[in-house]
């Protein structure tokens, strides 16, 4: 393994749920994750520390030497937000595939019809997408897309705005309009723990303005629509992320997919991709 | 009447679903059970002292049985109902344990032996495949008769959702076929894994 792809922080269990140790998976080596009075802590396969973060909700480790601190998120942080912690879902899939999959919104009307997407309106109008060099993420601005049921909190259909981020490799952030404050965004992750470069533990987190849905019922919103990715992501193939251009033609509405890829060939990201063609 | 509810939950759909095909509407209350495990707080246990979900609630009387509830719901509905449904609730139970254990130890991280779960599920698919292949020859679609009854809608879920838990439904057209016809009938609503028949053709 490359330190390229060790130095990186990683999601590796959701601090409100962290019991007794448990033993998982990062980058295909064994780990221990646990918690003593109230601090969390990593071990590796030796016994040795690794360093953590406790942020958004999540334990982070690396097995390498990070050079910079996990990245933020500042919104998250305004008053009045709901924190969700989402729980867990483990799926057999590369870790980039989790990630460009929710970078996606053409598979909205099909895959989560009726909620995030309806026929006939499937067109993805154009965007902007760009690699910001100055923080090196990925970010998509200006989507704009139909949903009959945005959120939990949205009565009927609505025009939702979305921005899309990715902070690292295998974390994407995406802000949405807020059905019951138009004003703001609300703040959805993906957070991708890849247990191997076909397997991982997905760790969905949520800012949310809602005052009226339980905590319960937010919960259960968006482990529905993750859910309803799994079974896809589980059956596509390549089952690594192809990186060499010109293997999949772009259309459109994969501009993201398609800076993201690009994104990771330049920082030399390769876990769970494919550089050559199948 | 409330269903105490988890959206992932092959069991719960199993409610849902027979009250939707007879037209009945549920309120339901939906139940942190992953990561929260709410089915275990002290509000739960007071309502449910097993610890699991659905719990359906229909004014003083309160269910906590999948298979109780399907028969509670169809009460007045006989034509949802065969004197073979018993054996076929009981059968129900088997792939929980089974295909709906290895669903939950791939999905959520439930503790389980994977392989003997697994096993123990392709061998209830292999029974049910058999009994539906005959009930063909004789020109029956469903598992006790020419319509659905309980039966179907307790087998159904953790069938349908066998991929989920690493079970391929391949080797079963009869399965595949029975699993078409509960899809189409009028009424049929979804759940995550388990897609809406004019949709989107991925493999189930
Ligand atoms: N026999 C029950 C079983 C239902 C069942 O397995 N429920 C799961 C949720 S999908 C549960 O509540 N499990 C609690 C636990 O495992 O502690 C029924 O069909 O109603
Ligand atoms: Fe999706």
């Amino acid at each position: 393994m490359t330190a390229t792809i060790d130095n990186h922080w990683y999601p590796v269990a959701m601090i409100s749920g962290i019991q007794a140790p448990r033993e998982t998976l990062l980058l295909g080596k064994k780990i221990t994750v646990g918690r003593e009075r109230g601090t969390c802590w990593v071990k590796d396969a030796s016994g040795n520390a690794l360093p953590t973060v406790e942020r958004f909700g999540h334990l982070w480790t690396s097995p390498g030497q990070p050079n910079r601190d996990l990245f933020t998120i500042p919104e998250a942080d305004s008053p009045g937000r709901r924190l969700v912690d989402v729980g867990s879902v483990k799926v057999k899939c590369s870790p980039l595939r989790a990630v460009e999959n929710f970078l996606d919104i053409a598979h909205f009307p099909f895959v989560h019809t009726d909620i995030l997407g309806a026929e006939p309106h499937t067109e993805v109008d154009r965007y902007d997408v760009k690699i910001r060099e100055e923080v090196d993420e990925v970010w998509a601005t200006k989507v704009k897309f139909f949903q009959p049921q945005a959120a939990k909190s949205a009565e009927g259909g609505i025009t939702t705005e979305y921005m899309y981020r990715v902070p690292a490799p295998t974390c994407s952030v995406l802000y949405k309009t807020c059905p019951p404050r138009p004003g703001e965004w609300d703040v959805i992750t993906l957070f991708v723990q890849p247990l191997t470069d076909e397997w991982c533990e997905v760790w969905p987190w949520m800012a949310l303005y809602d005052d009226d849905s339980t905590m319960s019922e937010m919960v259960s919103f968006q482990q529905l629509i993750f859910m309803q990715d799994r079974s896809i992501l589980e059956n596509q193939l390549p089952r690594k992320l192809p990186l060499d251009p010109g293997m999949e033609v772009p259309t459109q509405a994969d501009m993201t997919s398609v800076a993201y890829r690009r994104w990771l060939k330049k920082i030399g990201y390769t876990y769970g991709a494919q550089l050559v063609a199948a | 009447m409330i269903l105490y509810d988890y959206v992932l939950s092959a069991s719960c759909y199993k409610v849902r679903l027979m009250a939707a095909l007879i037209g009945k509407t549920l309120s339901l209350h939906a139940v942190n059970f992953h990561p929260a495990q709410e089915h275990k707080s002290p509000e739960m246990l007071a309502l449910n002292p097993k610890g699991t979900l659905p719990i359906l609630q229909d004014g003083d009387t309160v269910l906590t049985d999948s298979a109780d509830i399907l028969r509670h719901l169809t009460a007045e509905h006989p034509e949802w109902r065969s004197p073979e449904d018993d054996r076929w609730l009981a059968f129900a139970s088997d792939l929980n344990n089974s295909l709906g254990l290895a669903r939950l130890h791939d999905v959520i991280s439930y503790e389980a032996d994977i392989e003997k779960a697994r096993a123990a599920g392709v061998a209830a698919l292999r029974k049910l495949e058999a009994h539906l292949t005959e009930q063909r020859f004789d020109g029956l679609i469903f598992l006790t008769g020419k319509t659905p009854t309980i039966a179907d809608i307790a087998c159904f879920p953790n069938t349908a959702l066998a991929p989920d838990g690493g079970v391929s439904l391949d080797p079963y057209p009869s399965v595949r076929l029975w699993m078409r016809a509960i899809r189409s009938l009028p009424g049929f609503i979804e759940m995550p894994g388990i897609h809406r028949l004019h949709e989107l053709a991925h493999p189930a």
